[in-house]
């Protein structure tokens, strides 16, 4: 299966006066499982945004490879199929059960077969039995699994992650490292932000610290992502 | 799949949260109905007098139910970020845009429902013989209004004061617009009605410059 790398080149966000991002500039390959690591106001919702399209850089150049067709840019409808994203928010209409928030996002992304994929990612992720409620019922932990139900359900082949686990007990976050880790032998990129310490964080292949809107360290693509890990746990939360 | 097809599934969206909770709905309806009865009330008019003041009376309830009606229409897709799942999706910026223009005017047609009638009654203007050419300018300049305060309503969406925002950036833009569709109201409401084409066409013009606008300008106006 097709995986997408994505590469930063000279990337710099201003906010008024505010640099929220100063020259970041890395290559992340497809496949790879990165953590993006660092404090509050770090930079790392500002450049998972970026990366979703979500939000333009004030300098600097955002490309996406895809393993397929190496050499052909992608259009930005075809990026944005292969793209996914859990935020800060969930993203889910509270008015609408999650049975109608799926199949609105299914149909969205032209799927077919809608409602034996939504019927499926709801058993998935273990909301089967309230696939007829309103989102608004929800604890903030099936809200938060319905968010990662919805940003897979077209099977992206990158997928941004800003801080994933908030919310989740600890079943759901057994469900979410399972997903995770089947993910990542499908060979799906992945970049998950985080400023706590969380087991799916044990899955990333590659670590990047990022502090006052700059790349303070990076275990690199072959390198061992172990000891920025380890100091993030020597962190006290 | 095309602009349409996306634009009708967000628009069954935009019917279906509204329908469920009928929160603007209802607000609406109920802030357009004290509007008419507090003017009836307060100018007592005769029936010369209103059908010379019912068509402005008419089209400010209309406007300032709009511009109180229009102002969520985005605002509500801050709540949870949906906005920004459906920027990430695979479709026109146009088909969010277009759907909750659609579905503004479907909620601002179902105001004038209930307003037209109770106006009527309650300022003695007879809509017999006239209701065809009425339901034009009202579609016309409806469309008019829906579409340039679904426009400003995604502009406004991000400051902070938006509430006050819309009505402010909203209400002088429309001034062509009111006078068009207040003058070809008039002219349904005098004793030998004749509708008034010059001003039907320029309610159309309005309608067609500002929807190519909001075709032309959607990606700017639906980016952060």
């Amino acid at each position: 299966m097709s995986s997408l790398g994505i590469s930063f080149a000279g990337i710099e966000k201003r906010f008024g006066s505010f640099f929220a991002l100063r020259g970041i500039s890395l290559q992340i390959h497809s496949g790879e499982f990165v953590a993006l690591l660092g404090p509050n106001g770090a930079g790392k919702t500002t450049l998972l945004r970026i990366a979703a399209l979500l939000a333009a850089p004030t300098r600097g150049k955002v490309q996406y490879t895809n393993t397929e067709h190496p050499s052909q840019p992608l259009d930005p409808s075809e990026t944005k199929r292969q793209l996914g994203m859990v935020g800060h928010s969930t993203s889910l209409y509270d008015e609408l059960t999650a049975t109608e928030n799926l199949t609105l996002f299914a149909q969205l992304y032209g799927l077919d077969d809608v409602s034996v994929r939504v019927a499926n990612a709801l058993e998935t992720c273990g909301l089967g039995s309230r696939a007829g409620s309103l989102v608004r019922t929800f604890s903030r932990g099936m809200r938060q699994r319905l968010a990662i139900a919805r940003a897979l359900l077209h099977a992206p082949r990158l997928l941004l992650l800003d801080e994933p686990a908030a919310g989740l007990d600890r079943q759901g976050l057994a469900w979410f490292s399972a997903t995770l880790e089947n993910l990542r032998e499908d060979g799906c990129t992945v970049i998950m932000s985080t400023h706590a310490r969380n087991e799916s964080l044990e899955l990333a292949s590659r670590a990047i610290v990022l502090a006052a809107g700059t790349v303070q360290d990076d275990s690199g693509p072959q390198g061992d992502p172990r000891r920025l890990l380890a100091a993030l746990r020597r962190t006290p939360e | 799949m095309s602009t349409a097809r996306f634009a009708a599934i967000l628009l069954a969206k935009e019917l279906r949260l509204e329908f469920r909770t009928r929160e603007l709905l209802s607000a609406t309806i109920v802030f357009a109905l004290v509007i008419v009865v507090l003017f009836s009330f307060a100018f007592d008019p005769t029936a010369a007098e209103s059908r010379r003041y019912g068509p402005g009376l008419l089209w400010i309830s209309f406007l300032f139910a709009g511009s109180l009606m229009l102002n969520p229409s985005f605002a509500r897709e801050r709540l949870n970020d949906t906005m920004d799942a459906l920027r990430m999706a695979p479709i026109s910026p146009f088909a969010i845009l277009s759907a909750k223009m659609f579905a503004n005017f479907i909620f601002m047609s179902l105001v004038e429902v209930v307003l037209v009638p109770v106006f009527s009654v309650l300022y003695n203007v007879s809509l017999s013989g006239v209701v065809a050419q009425l339901i034009l300018v009202l579609v016309l300049g409806t469309i008019g209004l829906t579409v340039t305060g679904t426009v400003f309503s995604a502009i406004s969406s991000h400051a902070r004061l938006r509430e006050l925002l819309l009505p402010l950036l909203l209400l002088p833009i429309l001034t062509p617009l009111l006078i068009a569709a207040v003058e070809a109201t008039a002219s349904l409401f005098v004793e030998q009605p004749e509708l008034d084409r010059t001003w039907v066409a320029l309610l159309a013009g309005f309608d067609i410059v500002f929807l190519t606008a909001s075709w032309l300008l959607c990606d700017y106006l639906i980016e952060e």
